[in-house]
C-alpha cells in the first residue's frame, strides 16, 4: 500500500496511500460480488484509477457456508496508473470461515481483516473444515484482525423495517460495505442512489439496505475499529470523460459501434455459456441499434445462424468460449471456404472439456489459428484489457468485412468480467467503415462465366481485387444470383471444381488474402527499452500484468522493452524488425506455451516460456522473477 | 416489394448453367423439374429467391437453380436459412434436405426452426437411405433394412418426418412423391404461399441405392389403394372405387367401405387448419398396409413466424427508446469527469 504520511494525517487520523487492494469474500449467497461492484463504481467516480478482479465459483449456489461456495471480488484503486487487480491483498473482508480460509494466503502481513465473528460458530467451522476456530488460536496474529459482530449488529439495524430474519440478513453485505467506506474514506451517495433505484418498488428493502449501509458506516466511524483510515487521492488520468466498463460490456458496444458506423445490420446468435453470455444479454437490449439477436439451440445453430445473415449481407456474429468454439469449428471452415465475413468472439476459460468453466486462461490460440479441417486461415485479434474489447471488436468487424474472411476475437475470462475506467470516445476520431456491396455485373475483366456465354456482363462470385477479397453480393440483388457452398471452386466463377492444381490455387490464395491483412494493421510497438537484452512478449489479457512486471524491472536498471500482440494473425508487418533487436525472449502466457510455439516456428528466435494454468491472472512478481531469471542465466 | 410489373419467369429461367450430377433416374430430377415450374408460377422476383441446402444427394439442389444459393454443411441448413432470412426478411427462403441430413445429424436444428415458426420453407426429400455415401441406412429406413450397415437388416424404430414436425409445432406439414408432378407442383406452390415455416416430405426414389421403396404407392396399379390424398373440406375416402375411407372411433382410426360399413357422412372430413394437432398427429401415423398413406397438406394452420416478431420487437424498441445514439449508449452508467 506504499503508504506516503501527509504532514495533517496524524492528528485526523487520515494516512495517505498510493493505492490499496480490496477483496470482499464470502458465500455465493452473501452479495460480495455485488458489494464489490459497488465499491468500484464509487472509487471510480472518486477519480482513483481501478482494476477488478471478480471471482467466483463454478456452483450458482453450493452449499452455503463451504468451501466450494466462496465467491470474492477484489478490487484494486489508486492514485496512479494501475494495470492489474493488484497481487496481495491490503484489505480483506470475510463474511465466514470458508472465505477466510480460502482467501488468507493472498492477504499481505500485517494487512487488515475485517471478519464477520458472527459466522464463526461450530458449525459454521466445521463446514470450512477448521478444527479450531482461528479467531482464538492465534493463528491471525500476524494481521490487524478488525472482528466485527456483522450478523448482530446488522439485524440491531433493521429490527423496526419488518423483515423477516433471512432477509435481515440479506443486508449484510451493505453493512460490511458501509463500513469499508468509512475505512477508505469513500462516500455513500451513490450506493444510496444505486438501493433506490434498485428497490424503490420495495419500500422496506430499501429502507432496510439504506440502514444497514449508513448502520456499517456509523459503526466505523463511533466504534473507530481502526486507529486509522486510509485515504487514496484522485489518479492522475488523461482528461476526459470516464465511466467504468468490463471487457464484456466493451465488447458489446464495440460490435454495436462498428455496425452503426458501417451503416449495416447486426445480427448476432449465441448460446448461452459462462463467460460470454453477458454479450448477448447486452446485444438483446440494443434492438433500437438495428441489432437482431437470437438464441440458438445450440452452438452450431448460433455460429449458421450468423454465418447465414452474412451471407444475406449483415455483419453476423457469434460469442463462445472454448467448448463452443470447438462445436462451430465445421461451421467456421464453411466461411472461410465462401469467403464471408463473420466475427467469432471467444471468451476463454479453464479447459479443456467443461474444464474450470468460470476461471481464466489463454489456451485457446492454437485451437483459433488451427482448430478446423485443411488449410484454413481465419484472423484473429486478441484486446488486452476490458476497455480494449471496444477497440478489438471494433477491429475485428472492420477485419471481416474488409477481407471478407472469419475473424476470431479472443478475449478471456479475467478481462470480460474485470473492469477499469473507460475514456468515452470520440465519435469523430473512431476510425471510418466502410462496407460496399456489387450491385451490378463485374466480369469486364475479360474473365468468362460458363454461363455468361454470349451474354453481356455476368457476376463472377470470386473475383477478387488487390488484397485478394471477392464481392460480398447480397441476395435480394437483380443479376447477381450466384451460388456458393463448401466444396471447393474455381477462382473467378465459384463454380464447383475438384481440380488439384485449382484446388492448390485457391488454398494460397485464401492464406494470401490472409496476410494481406497485415498490410492494414499497425505496428507492433515496443514498450519501454527500444533494444537491449530482453523482450517480453504478451498477447491478450495478460497486458496489465506484463506492463507493470516491465515497469517495474526497468525501474531497477534492467533493460527491458515489452511488445504485445493485439493482432495474432497475421502478426504485424514489422514483427520480424522487432525481434531483431533484442538477445533474449520471454513470452508469458496463461496456457502451456501457444503463442511461443507459433514464434518460435515463425521466426525462429530461441525464446523462452513463462506459463501459469491456475485459472488465476499473472501476479506481477511472479513474472518480475521470470524477468530477473531470464536475465541471470 | 416491387409494384412494378414482373417479367413473366419460365421454368426454364431457373435452371443454372451447372451439369446436373445425380444418377439417371435419380427422382431428385422430378422434384428440380417441378420446383422451376412452380416457382415461374408465383410471381415473385426470382433475385428473391434462395435455396440453402446441407450435404447429401438433395443438397446438391441449390447448383442447379438460377437463383441465390448457398450449400452448406451436413445438417445444418435450417441455422443457415434462418441467419439468411432476419437479415433479409424480403427473400423467400427454401432450405432442401434429405432423410440422413435433416433427421439424423440435423434433428436439432429441423425441430427449432420448426418449433421458432421461421418464415422457411423446408423440403425432406425421404429416399430411406444414404446415397451420397453409397447405401447406408438412414433414420428414415423401416425394421429389416438391409444396408451396408445393417447387413442383418435394421432393428431401429425409424422416425417419422411429419409426426416429428407436428410434434415441433410446425405451422404447415404436407406430403408429397417425386413421381406424381402435378400434386408435387401444387405441393410446393402451397409451402411458397404459406407464411411461417412449412415441412413438405417427397417420398423420393434412390434409384441406385434403395428402388423402388415407394412403389406401393407410386405406382398406377397400387397407388389409389394405398395412397390417400387430402383435400381441406373434402371427406377422407381413396381405393381404385373411391369407396374406401376413414372413421373415427373415439381417438382410434379405422378403415371403412362406405356403403357396406357406414355412409359417407361417417368418414372424417378433413381440416386442414384446425388448431388440434391430434388428427394431423393420426394421419401422420397412416401407415401401408394397416392404413393408405397420407398426401397433401395435413396442416396448415397460421401463426405470426418469427420474422414477423423480431421485427415488431425491433420496431417497438425503436418506437420506445428511439433510433440508437452511441453517446447516450457509452454513458449510460456512472460517470466522472478528469480535468
Ligand atoms: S444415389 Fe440415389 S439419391 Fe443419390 S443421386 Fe443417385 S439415385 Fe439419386
Amino acid at each position: 500500500m506504499s503508504a506516503t504520511a501527509t504532514p495533517d494525517s496524524a492528528s485526523r487520523k487520515v494516512q495517505e496511500v498510493e493505492s490499496i487492494t480490496i477483496r470482499f469474500a464470502g458465500d455465493s449467497g452473501d452479495g460480495m460480488q455485488l458489494a464489490g461492484t459497488q465499491f468500484t463504481n464509487v472509487s471510480a467516480v472518486l477519480g482513483n484509477d481501478i482494476a477488478t478482479f471478480p471471482d467466483f465459483p463454478a456452483e450458482i449456489r453450493a452449499p452455503a457456508g463451504t468451501l466450494a461456495g466462496v465467491s470474492g471480488f477484489q478490487v484494486h484503486f489508486a492514485s496512479s496508473d494501475i494495470h492489474t487487480p493488484g497481487d496481495t491483498l491490503n484489505c480483506l473482508v470475510v463474511m465466514n470461515p470458508a472465505a477466510l480460509k480460502t482467501n488468507l494466503r493472498d492477504l499481505e502481513p500485517g494487512g487488515i481483516l475485517i471478519v464477520n465473528s458472527d459466522s464463526f460458530g461450530a458449525n459454521d467451522l466445521k463446514k470450512a473444515k477448521y478444527t479450531v476456530n482461528p479467531l482464538e488460536d492465534g493463528s491471525l496474529k500476524g494481521y490487524r484482525v478488525v472482528r466485527v459482530a456483522i450478523d448482530t449488529l446488522n439485524r440491531e439495524a433493521v429490527k423496526e423495517c419488518g423483515l423477516t430474519p433471512k432477509d435481515s440478513d440479506r443486508c449484510k453485505n451493505f453493512f460490511a460495505l458501509g463500513l469499508v467506506y468509512w475505512m477508505f474514506e469513500r462516500p455513500m451517495d451513490g450506493t444510496l442512489k444505486y438501493i433506490k433505484d434498485k428497490f424503490g418498488k420495495k419500500i422496506d428493502v430499501l429502507e432496510a439496505n439504506t440502514r444497514s449501509l449508513k448502520a456499517g458506516y456509523n459503526y466505523g466511524d463511533t466504534v473507530e475499529v481502526m486507529p486509522v483510515q486510509y485515504r487514496v487521492a484522485k489518479a492522475k488520468m488523461t482528461p476526459g470523460v470516464y465511466r467504468k466498463i468490463t471487457g464484456n460490456e466493451a465488447m458489446a458496444m464495440g460490435l454495436v459501434t462498428a455496425s452503426t458506423l458501417a451503416e449495416k445490420q447486426l445480427v448476432f446468435s449465441g448460446y448461452p455459456i459462462t463467460p460470454a453470455s453477458d454479450i448477448l444479454h447486452q446485444l438483446a437490449d440494443m434492438k433500437n441499434f438495428g441489432v437482431k439477436t437470437l438464441q440458438a439451440e445450440d452452438e452450431i445453430a448460433a455460429v449458421g445462424i450468423a454465418i447465414g445473415a452474412a451471407y444475406g449481407g449483415a455483419i453476423g456474429i457469434t460469442a463462445t468460449s472454448g467448448p463452443g468454439i470447438c462445436l462451430k469449428a465445421e461451421a467456421i471452415g464453411l466461411a472461410v471456404m465462401t469467403e464471408l465475413p463473420l466475427v467469432v468472439i471467444d471468451v476463454q476459460r479453464g479447459g479443456p472439456s467443461t474444464g474450470l468453466p468460470t476461471k481464466t486462461e489463454q489456451a485457446d490460440l492454437l485451437q483459433a489459428m488451427f482448430g478446423r479441417n485443411g488449410e484454413c486461415p481465419v484472423a484473429i485479434v486478441a484486446p488486452r484489457s476490458p476497455g480494449d474489447c471496444f477497440d478489438m471488436a471494433f477491429e475485428a468487424i472492420r477485419i471481416a468485412t474488409q477481407f471478407m474472411v472469419p475473424t476470431f476475437v479472443l478475449s478471456d475470462g479475467y478481462i470480460a468480467n474485470g473492469a477499469e475506467p473507460w475514456p468515452i470516445p470520440d465519435l469523430s476520431k473512431l476510425p471510418s467503415i466502410k462496407v460496399q456491396h456489387p450491385t451490378g455485373p463485374n466480369s469486364s475483366n475479360g474473365q468468362t462465366h460458363e454461363n455468361g456465354a454470349g451474354e453481356p456482363g455476368t457476376f463472377l462470385p470470386y473475383k477478387r481485387n488487390e488484397l485478394l477479397v471477392r464481392p460480398w453480393a447480397i441476395p435480394g440483388t437483380p443479376g447477381l444470383e450466384h451460388r456458393i457452398g463448401g466444396i471447393e471452386k474455381q477462382d473467378g466463377t465459384g463454380n464447383v471444381n475438384y481440380d488439384g492444381h485449382n484446388h492448390e490455387h485457391m488454398v494460397k490464395t485464401r492464406a494470401q488474402k490472409v496476410a494481406n491483412i497485415a498490410k492494414t494493421i499497425p505496428d507492433l510497438e515496443i514498450e519501454g527499452d527500444q533494444d537491449g537484452d530482453l523482450l517480453v512478449i504478451g498477447w491478450g489479457g495478460t497486458y496489465g500484468s506484463i506492463a507493470t512486471a516491465v515497469q517495474r524491472a526497468r525501474r531497477k536498471g534492467l533493460k527491458v522493452g515489452q511488445v504485445h500482440f493485439r493482432h495474432l494473425n497475421p502478426f504485424p508487418k514489422n514483427t520480424a524488425e522487432v525481434f531483431k533487436k533484442f538477445k533474449k525472449f520471454l513470452i508469458p502466457e496463461l496456457n502451456a506455451g501457444q503463442l511461443l510455439l507459433l514464434l518460435r516456428a515463425q521466426f525462429l528466435i530461441p525464446a523462452q516460456g513463462y506459463n501459469k494454468v491456475q485459472g488465476r491472472p499473472f501476479l506481477v512478481s511472479e513474472l518480475e522473477e521470470a524477468i530477473e531469471g531470464i536475465l541471470k542465466s | 416489394m416491387a409494384t412494378t410489373a414482373l417479367p413473366t419467369l419460365k421454368p426454364q429461367d431457373f435452371a443454372s448453367d451447372q451439369e446436373i450430377r445425380w444418377c439417371p433416374g435419380c427422382g431428385d430430377y422430378s422434384i428440380l423439374a417441378q420446383m422451376k415450374k412452380a416457382l415461374s408460377t408465383l410471381n415473385f422476383p426470382r433475385e428473391k429467391m434462395a435455396f440453402v441446402s446441407g450435404i447429401g444427394c438433395s443438397s446438391r439442389f441449390p447448383y442447379y437453380m438460377n437463383t441465390y444459393g448457398f450449400h452448406t454443411i451436413h445438417g445444418r441448413a435450417p441455422t443457415f436459412a434462418t441467419g439468411l432470412k432476419l437479415a433479409q426478411p424480403e427473400l423467400m427462403v427454401w432450405v432442401v434436405t434429405g432423410d440422413g441430413d435433416g433427421l439424423s445429424i440435423g434433428g436439432n436444428h429441423l425441430i427449432h426452426a420448426l418449433r421458432r415458426n421461421i418464415d422457411i420453407k423446408v423440403l425432406l426429400f425421404n429416399n430411406e437411405i444414404y446415397g451420397l455415401t453409397k447405401g447406408q441406412y438412414s433414420p428414415t429406413s423401416r425394421v429389416g433394412t438391409k444396408s451396408k450397415t445393417t447387413l442383418q437388416g435394421s432393428v431401429d424404430s425409424p422416425i417419422r418426418p411429419l409426426s416429428m414436425a407436428i410434434a415441433a409445432e410446425a405451422t404447415f406439414v404436407a406430403r408429397t412423391m417425386d413421381l406424381d408432378p402435378n400434386h408435387l407442383t401444387m405441393t410446393l406452390q402451397r409451402a411458397a404461399a404459406h407464411k411461417g415455416s412449412a415441412f413438405v416430405e417427397i417420398y423420393q426414389n434412390c434409384k441406385i441405392f434403395n428402388d423402388g421403396v415407394f412403389e406401393y404407392v407410386t405406382e398406377k396399379t397400387t397407388k389409389s389403394d394405398n395412397a390417400m390424398f387430402l383435400e381441406h373440406g373434402k371427406p377422407m375416402i381413396f381405393g381404385k372405387d373411391r369407396n374406401k375411407g376413414i372413421r373415427l372411433n373415439g381417438l382410434t382410426p379405422e378403415v371403412v367401405t362406405i356403403g357396406k360399413d357406414c355412409a359417407l357422412d361417417d368418414v372424417v372430413v378433413h381440416d386442414e387448419n384446425v388448431e388440434n394437432p391430434t388428427m394431423a398427429y393420426l394421419l401422420s401415423r397412416f401407415m401401408c398396409p394397416a392404413f393408405p398413406e397420407a398426401f397433401g397438406v395435413v396442416r396448415n394452420v397460421s401463426k405470426p413466424s418469427y420474422d414477423e416478431l423480431q421485427a415488431k420487437q425491433s420496431a417497438d424498441a425503436l418506437a420506445k427508446k428511439g433510433k440508437g445514439d452511441l453517446m447516450k449508449m457509452f454513458k449510460n452508467d456512472d460517470l466522472w469527469t478528469v480535468e
